[in-house]
């Protein structure tokens, strides 16, 4: 962990950062990761008994995408095959789905876990060589990216990868696979952000 | 057979949406708590000086595979009423490699970016916000995409389906598979690492 915070730390400059730099220093270690690996299966067990189905998070931006297109143009946003999907048949209202509120708890949980550890801060985790700005688009175009995937295949890590993983999902096993092969392919390339 | 409790209607869909924030929660915090929420350690995975998003997911599959696997035996859980997605072989590659891309380029995925904005990463945020431009753009792109999106279909199709295997020998296969991945981790850790 310690090579880690110092060159977070030294790519830091300015008061506010100074001040992320030291609660990033105050901050608790993260979990074991077969600990917080079994949490999480746990959860997503209880999904499976409670619910019949997984986790998810792309799903949540399909309807919210719905729910905004249709209020700009309803006729448009139903007359997509996509996003008519998410609307239904209008008797309910698209942002009441379950994924949606899923998220909002994640949100939530993700907030909680980090205030206990301390590791709650406004930050923009970069590289060295990266500017604020550039590592900001290089977020923005990696959503927009993950989500149009994550439409194509039905699902994305969450949905596709974690939840169809353990239900041994023939097309989530090909999901899986293809989204660590992506990555690793192209990961070369892009190593500068945080060289 | 009593579970799934919500298709054997212990529960409305109002009810529904008071345990989907509640699972989530549950989500959220154990991400946090992987360091999930962190571009930095994430993309670590992809550059082999750490592991933990391997060891996380692998370990989280393992774990529910298991529970499903062992209710159902018991005869708690009734494995036919658990929603799979359906296999659609063509665009799910497609889509996994542009996930991968996605996954490098942003250094979050959607789940965690969302813990990441919630423990106040800007650029987490940024990537929240790239969720709905992307998804805008597949929408309005469907018309040409339709038909390579359903192209590929095998309805809801297991490993097992596919291999002609009993589900139990799959099971075992992908615990060893698992197993041998985490040891695998630690060697590449050694070999890579940062940390120690």
């Amino acid at each position: 962990m310690s090579s880690n915070t110092d060159t977070l730390a030294s790519s830091w400059s300015g008061a506010a950062e100074r001040d992320a730099a030291a609660a990033h220093a105050r901050s608790a270690p993260y979990s074991n990761p077969y600990l917080a690996g079994i949490g999480l299966g746990l959860v997503l067990l209880a999904a499976f008994v409670v619910m019949g189905r997984g986790l998810g998070a792309s799903g949540a931006v399909g309807s919210l995408v719905a729910w905004l297109v249709h209020g700009v143009a309803p006729e448009h946003a139903m007359s997509n095959g996509f996003l008519s999907g998410y609307l239904g048949d209008g008797s309910v209202h698209p942002l009441k789905a379950w994924l949606v509120f899923e998220v909002l708890g994640v949100f939530v949980g993700a907030l909680v876990s980090g205030l206990l550890a301390h590791r709650v801060a406004t930050v923009v985790e970069r590289g060295p060589r990266v500017t604020v700005g550039l590592r900001l688009a290089m977020a923005f175009v990696g959503g927009a990216t993950m989500a149009f995937g994550a439409a194509l295949a039905r699902g994305c890590t969450s949905g596709q990868a974690l939840t169809g993983g353990s239900m041994l999902n023939a097309g989530s096993w090909a999901t899986m696979m293809c989204i660590f092969g992506g990555a690793y392919a192209v990961a070369w390339f892009f190593r500068w952000q945080w060289k | 057979m009593t579970a799934p409790f919500f298709k054997y209607g212990a529960f409305g869909d109002e009810t529904s949406l008071v345990i989907a924030f509640v699972i989530g929660i549950g989500f959220g915090f154990f991400l946090e708590r992987a360091g999930f929420g962190s571009a930095r350690k994430l993309v670590s995975q992809f550059y082999l000086n750490d592991l933990a998003v391997f060891k996380v997911m692998f370990t989280a599959i393992v774990t529910a595979m298991l529970g499903v696997t062992y209710l159902s035996w018991l005869g708690v859980l009734d494995l036919s009423l658990v929603y799979l997605t359906p296999t659609y072989i063509w665009p799910q590659i497609a889509g996994g490699l542009i996930l991968g891309v996605g996954f490098v380029v942003g250094g979050y995925c959607p789940g965690t970016s969302v813990a990441s904005m919630a423990t106040g990463r800007l650029d987490g945020l940024a990537f929240v916000l790239g969720l709905p431009a992307g998804t805008l753009l597949f929408a309005e792109l469907f018309p040409l995409i339709q038909r390579f999106y359903d192209s590929g279909g095998f309805g809801q199709r297991t490993l097992p389906d596919v291999f002609s295997l009993p589900y139990g020998v799959v099971v075992f296969a992908v615990v060893l598979m698992a197993i041998g991945g985490f040891y695998g981790a630690s060697l590449l850790e050694r070999r890579f690492g940062t940390e120690r």
